[in-house]
C-alpha cells in the first residue's frame, strides 16, 4: 500500500486503537491534518490554544489509563505544548505529543515557525523523536506508544517534518516486539528484597502505607488493600495517589503532605515504618527531610530506579511493578492488629475533627470547604472531579473523598494552573459515562478558559465549577503568613464568569449561599452539555492545616479549635 | 593502576551512535545538577554502538543517581560504575610550553623523562608535550611545567575499562528501517 507520511500516522493512530486527539492545525502539520479526513474513525477535537491540547490528552490519559494523543503544528504549536507536556512528565501520565516540522531542507536556517522541538522537550519528555527518514516513521510511532505508557509512564514527542508527511512509500505496519535495548522497565522483585520487606513489615509496631500515583497506575488497588487490612496498617495517600484507598475504608487516614490530614503527618513522624508504595517523597509531602520520620525504618517501592535513595534514604529499596511486587511480599505477610497505633491515629483524627471549619464556621459568607462538600454529597461522591491549582484543590483534596482509583485528577508535581478545565474535557472524551466535574479557581480558570469554546463546539459534558474569591487565594495565603499581609498582585478584578459563559453560548448560575448549592448541581444535571456554576465564596480563606516549606511535617499551622486562639 | 582520588567515580556508558544522544545525557546532567568533572565519546568496534566514559564528583553527587538516571534515557543501552573495581583509566594531554631558551628547553626534557610524556614538536619558541596517563599523573606533570611557561593547553578527558573479564559490550544493532518490505522478521512478520 503507497502511502504518505501522514497517512501512516494515522493508519499507526488506528493500530494503537485512538480514537480521539486534540490539536490545533498549521502550515507544517497540514499534510497529516488533510490525511485525518480519510479517518473519520479517530474524532479530532479542535482546542483553541494548544496548551489546551496537551492538558486534554492528560485528562484523558489520566481517567482511562490509555495515551493521550495531541497534535500540533512547528514552532509556537509545538512550544504551546510544553506546559501540558511538562505536567504530564511531572505526574508520569502517557501522552504522545505530535508536531509538525518544517521541511528537512529548511531546518537549522530559521525557518519560518522552526523551532527546535526536540532540543525544547528533552528536559519534559521521557523520550523524544525528529524524524528524519519516513522509513522510520511507522516504527518510532510504535515505539513512542510503547515508551509512553510501559515501566514508569511518560509524554512522548515525535517532530514530522512537513515533507516526511507528503512523502510516499510502501506501507507495512511493523507487527513485531518493541526492540530497545536500553529500554529494560523492571518488573518483579527479588526474593531477598522481598524476604526483607516482610521481615519489617511483621516486625513492625508502628506501620504506615503511603500510597502513590503507582498504587493507580499498576492497577495495584486490591493488592494494597489486601496487604493493608491483613496486617492492619494505616495508609496514607499523596494527592495523585487519592483514590488508590476507598477514602471512607477505616485504615484509609487521608491526605499526607502541606495540607494533608493532621494525622497521617504525625503517624508518619511517629512511624517505626513507613511502607512507600508508587510515590516519590516530593517536598511537599515531605517537610523538612533531616526530620522526616526519623524512627522510621523505610520500605520504598518504585518502578523507577533512580526514585530510590533519592530524597530519603531507604532500608529496603524495590524498582518494580508495583502490583507484581506487592503480590510477591503479601504471601508471607502474617495477620496484625496494632490496636495501640491504631487508636493512637483516631485520637489525631478527633482532635483534627474538632478543629474543622465545617462544623465551626460562624460566617455568614459561603466557604470553599462547604462548596466542595456539598459537591462530594450532591454528586454521590462519584464524579469525577479535576481541579486546577491552589486552594480549591487542596480543599477538594481534604472535602471530596473519593472511592475510586482515577477519580480525581489533578497536577500535583508540576502544579499548572489553568490544568484543570482543559484536562476535564479530556476526561470526558475518555469516560464518557460519567459525571465529569472541573473544579478550578478564578485564577487558573482565566489561564484557559479560552477552551469554553472548545466545550460548546464539541457539546462537551463537562460541569465547571468556579470556586471565585476574587484573589489567588493560596498565593495570598503565603503573602498572609510568611510576607505580613502585604497583599501584592494576588487581587483579582475579574469578569463576570456567567456572562462570559453565556457570551460562549454555555448555561451558566450563580451561588452565593449554601442552600443554592443542590439547586446549582441539578441545574448543571439538567443541560447535556457544558455548565458553568460559579460559587462566590469568602475572600481570604485559609488551607489548614499547613507545613511551612522546608518546616518539619508535625509543624502544622493548625487551624484553632472553638474558642481557642491562634497561637 | 587505579585512581586513588576517593571523590572521583568513573561511569562508562554505551549508547546508541545516533545524533542528539549526547545531548540527551548533557541535558541531563544539566538539569539535575550533577557535577561532572570529564566527558568523553567516542565510537567502538560495533558500528552502532558508542561509549562514553563519564567522571564524576561524588562529593556532591551520590553515583548511583547518575547510573540510574542515564540508564534511564532510551538512548543508552548499558551503565556501569567502575569504581570499586580494578580498571585502567587513561587521560591524555598536549602542553604547549615556553622553550625560548637553553634553560626551558633543558627543564621541559628533563621533566619529560620522569613521565610517560613524550616531546612531539619543538622549535625555537615552543614545544609540544604529549602525555597519555592516569589523570593524575597529568596533573603532575602539568604542575611541573606550569613554572617553566604553559602557553596552551588541551585534554581529552578520561576514558576507562575494567581490567580482565570485565566486559562491557552489547550485541546491540538497530531496525533496518529501509528493508521494511524485504527482511519482514526483522518485525515478526
Amino acid at each position: 500500500m503507497l502511502l504518505s507520511g501522514s497517512e501512516i500516522v494515522m493508519e499507526c493512530l488506528l493500530r494503537e486503537g485512538v480514537d480521539v486527539i486534540f490539536g490545533y492545525p498549521g502550515g507544517a502539520i497540514l499534510p497529516t491534518y488533510d490525511a485525518m479526513t480519510k479517518y473519520p474513525q479517530i474524532h479530532h477535537v479542535l482546542v483553541r490554544h494548544e496548551q489546551g491540547a496537551s492538558h486534554m490528552a492528560d485528562g484523558y490519559a489520566r481517567a482511562t489509563g490509555r495515551v493521550g494523543v495531541c497534535i500540533a503544528t512547528s514552532g509556537p504549536g509545538a512550544t504551546n505544548l510544553v506546559t501540558g507536556l511538562a505536567t504530564a512528565m511531572m505526574d508520569s501520565v502517557p501522552i504522545v505529543a505530535i508536531t509538525g516540522q518544517v521541511p528537512r531542507a529548511a531546518i537549522g536556517t530559521d525557518a519560518f515557525q522552526e523551532t527546535d522541538v526536540t532540543g525544547v522537550t528533552i528536559p519534559v519528555t521521557k523520550h523524544n523523536y525528529l524524524i528524519s527518514d519516513i522509513h522510520e516513521l511507522a516504527y518510532c510511532i510504535k515505539e513512542a506508544f510503547y515508551i509512553a505508557r510501559t515501566g514508569r509512564p511518560g509524554p512522548v514527542l515525535i517532530d514530522i517534518p512537513k515533507d516526511v508527511q507528503n512523502e510516499k512509500i510502501e506501507f507495512v505496519y511493523p507487527e513485531g516486539e518493541i526492540r530497545l535495548p536500553g529500554y529494560r522497565p523492571p518488573t518483579a522483585a527479588n526474593e531477598s528484597d522481598v524476604f526483607a520487606a516482610r521481615e519489617l513489615i511483621n516486625k513492625a509496631q508502628r506501620p504506615i502505607i503511603l500510597a502513590g500515583h503507582g498504587i493507580i497506575m499498576s492497577g495495584a488497588v486490591q493488592e494494597l488493600r489486601e496487604l493493608s487490612e491483613r496486617a492492619q496498617i494505616p495508609v496514607s495517600l499523596t494527592l495523585l495517589g487519592k483514590g488508590a484507598m476507598p477514602e471512607d475504608h477505616p485504615l484509609c487516614i487521608g491526605m499526607m503532605g502541606m495540607h494533608g490530614n493532621a494525622a497521617s503527618n504525625h503517624a508518619i513522624q511517629e512511624s517505626d515504618l513507613i511502607i512507600a508504595l508508587g510515590m516519590r517523597f516530593d517536598d511537599r509531602v515531605t517537610g523538612n527531610l533531616k526530620t522526616y520520620a526519623p524512627h522510621a525504618k523505610k520500605i520504598h517501592v518504585d518502578i523507577d530506579p533512580s526514585e530510590l535513595n533519592k530524597n530519603v534514604k531507604v532500608d529496603v529499596g524495590i524498582a518494580g511493578d508495583l502490583r507484581t511486587v506487592i503480590a510477591q511480599i503479601l504471601p508471607g505477610v502474617e495477620g496484625n492488629t496494632h490496636p495501640d497505633w491504631l487508636n493512637r491515629i483516631r485520637d489525631w483524627q478527633e482532635d483534627s475533627s474538632e478543629r474543622d471549619i465545617l462544623y465551626n464556621y460562624e460566617g455568614n459568607t459561603l466557604i470553599a470547604a462547604q462548596v466542595i462538600n456539598d459537591l462530594w454529597k450532591y454528586t454521590n461522591g462519584e464524579a469525577i472531579t479535576v481541579t486546577d491549582v491552589g486552594q480549591h484543590q487542596m480543599i477538594e483534596a481534604q472535602y471530596y473523598p473519593h472511592r475510586r482509583p482515577a477519580t480525581l485528577l489533578t497536577s500535583g508535581g508540576l502544579g499548572t494552573m489553568g490544568f484543570g478545565f482543559p484536562a476535564a474535557i479530556g476526561a470526558k472524551f475518555g469516560r464518557p459515562d460519567e459525571p465529569v466535574w472541573a473544579i478550578v479557581g478564578d485564577g487558573g480558570f482565566q489561564m484557559t478558559m479560552c477552551e469554553m469554546a472548545t466545550a460548546v463546539q464539541e457539546n462537551v459534558d463537562v460541569k465547571i465549577a468556579i470556586i471565585n474569591n476574587g484573589f489567588l487565594g493560596m498565593v495570598r495565603q503565603w503573602q498572609e503568613f510568611f510576607y505580613e499581609e502585604r497583599y501584592h498582585a494576588t487581587p483579582m478584578v475579574n469578569p463576570d464568569f456567567c456572562k462570559l459563559a453565556e457570551a460562549f453560548g454555555m448555561p451558566s448560575m450563580r451561588v452565593t449561599s449554601r442552600d443554592q448549592i443542590q439547586g446549582a448541581v441539578e441545574f448543571a444535571n439538567s443541560h447535556k452539555g457544558p455548565v458553568l456554576i460559579e460559587f462566590v465564596v469568602e475572600k481570604e480563606e485559609i488551607v489548614y492545616p499547613m507545613v511551612p516549606a522546608g518546616a518539619d511535617l508535625d509543624k502544622m499551622i493548625r487551624r484553632p479549635k472553638k474558642g481557642e486562639k491562634q497561637s | 593502576m587505579n585512581n586513588n582520588n576517593p571523590s572521583k567515580q568513573v561511569v562508562v556508558a554505551l549508547v546508541e551512535n545516533k545524533p542528539g544522544v549526547l545531548n540527551r545525557v548533557a541535558s541531563l546532567f544539566r538539569r539535575r545538577n550533577y557535577n561532572v568533572d570529564s566527558l568523553t565519546v567516542g565510537r567502538t568496534h560495533k558500528r552502532h554502538v558508542s561509549r562514553m566514559t563519564i567522571v564524576v564528583d561524588v562529593a556532591r553527587t551520590d553515583v548511583r543517581q547518575i547510573v540510574a538516571n542515564l540508564y534511564k534515557l532510551v538512548n543508552v543501552i548499558d551503565v556501569k560504575a567502575l569504581t570499586g573495581e580494578p580498571h585502567v583509566s587513561r587521560d591524555l594531554a598536549l602542553i604547549k610550553v615556553r622553550t625560548d631558551d637553553v634553560e626551558s628547553r633543558n627543564a621541559v626534557t628533563e621533566v619529560c623523562d620522569r613521565y610517560p610524556a613524550r616531546i612531539v614538536d619543538i622549535g625555537t619558541k615552543y614545544a609540544i608535550v604529549e602525555i597519555t596517563a592516569q589523570e593524575d599523573l597529568v596533573e603532575h606533570l602539568i604542575d611541573e611545567l606550569r613554572p617553566i611557561g604553559i602557553v596552551e593547553l588541551v585534554r581529552t578527558g578520561v576514558v576507562a575499562m575494567g581490567r580482565g573479564v570485565r566486559i562491557l559490550d552489547t550485541d546491540y544493532e538497530p531496525v533496518n528501517h529501509h528493508q521494511t518490505t524485504g527482511d519482514l522478521e526483522r518485525y515478526g512478520v
